[in-house]
């Protein structure tokens, strides 16, 4: 299993949650590139359930205009945490 | 996107769950607003301009204000530690190649502490649903108009860090006084709206 580190590709999660969440909508299902660790937080989902929740790595992710809108040459870079995102298995 | 934002509703929830603390005595009477006060106290873009200004004439700082936001701008006599907890504080700096603009799609975050309360323009919907897909159309209709060669890279303020773009400095401002290159920095430069 790749471990999140920056380099690494991520895929977004797809799930829609009900109630709150700081996945944007625009970035979801989209592979993006982590960049850098942006500190760790409990999961925002959890604490405005009223859940403590555990302190976890959140991160600067880069995508592609035309991965999440279908065209564009610029870049969004989205801060996202863990549990957010799925590594991409390369291949070796 | 949260575009629906019933504040009259929830201003009212508010109100009444502040006086049901006060009169249960868990809460001075005033004491929020005066907590809030304190926050904003010294908040202001002229923060913004002052760290611009030293990574200007500075280039250490400069590398240590886009390594370590929080650590440097103590340099100035400025911190992100003015909340209940210290926020995280991302820095980044335009180039001839690439310009930076920063919104936050989910809600309105921003650094207060450093640009003061933020511009209505940035909490607007148009603004947050727009600049993430057309960054340069928006750009231009800001009257600020990129090179086709000049990469743009948006940041999303979608969870805990507060972000700062450092503009460019212009042309011809050599002899300038660090306080001279500060008072030429503008709130939108330091979001990345417009260039300096």
């Amino acid at each position: 299993m790749t471990e999140l580190a920056p380099g690494v590709r991520v895929r977004a999660r797809t799930a829609d949650p009900d109630g709150h969440t700081r996945l944007p909508r625009y970035v979801r299902g989209a592979v993006g590139v982590l960049v850098e660790e942006a500190g760790r937080h409990p999961l925002a989902d959890d604490r405005a359930r009223g859940r403590a929740g555990t302190p976890q790595p959140v991160w600067h992710v880069r995508f592609a205009a035309a991965d999440l809108f279908g065209s564009g040459d610029h870049t969004v870079t989205v801060e996202l945490w863990s549990d957010y995102l799925t590594p991409i298995e390369e291949p070796a | 996107m949260s575009g629906d934002h019933p504040s009259s509703v929830i201003s009212a929830r508010v109100r009444h769950v502040e006086a049901l603390l006060e009169s249960r005595g868990l809460l001075d009477e005033g004491e929020i607003d005066g907590r809030i006060d304190e926050f904003l106290a010294g908040g202001s873009p002229a923060n913004g301009a002052r760290i611009t200004a030293r990574a200007w004439v500075d280039p250490g700082f400069a590398e240590r204000l886009l390594a370590d936001a929080n650590e440097a701008i103590r340099e100035v006599g400025l911190s992100m530690a003015g909340g209940l907890q210290e926020q995280r504080l991302k820095v980044v700096a335009n180039t001839a190649d690439e310009h930076n603009v920063v919104v936050c799609t989910l809600c309105s975050c921003y650094p207060i502490a450093l640009l003061g309360p933020s511009p209505g323009w940035y909490k607007s919907e148009a603004y947050r649903s727009r600049v993430v897909r057309d960054p340069r159309g928006v750009l231009r209709e800001f009257g600020l108009e990129l090179p086709e060669t000049t990469r743009i890279s948006v940041w999303d303020a979608s969870a805990e860090s507060r972000y700062m773009v450092v503009p460019r400095r212009p042309e011809g401002t050599e002899g300038l006084s660090e306080e001279q290159l500060a008072a030429l920095v503008t709130r939108k430069g330091l979001i990345g709206t417009a260039a300096v």
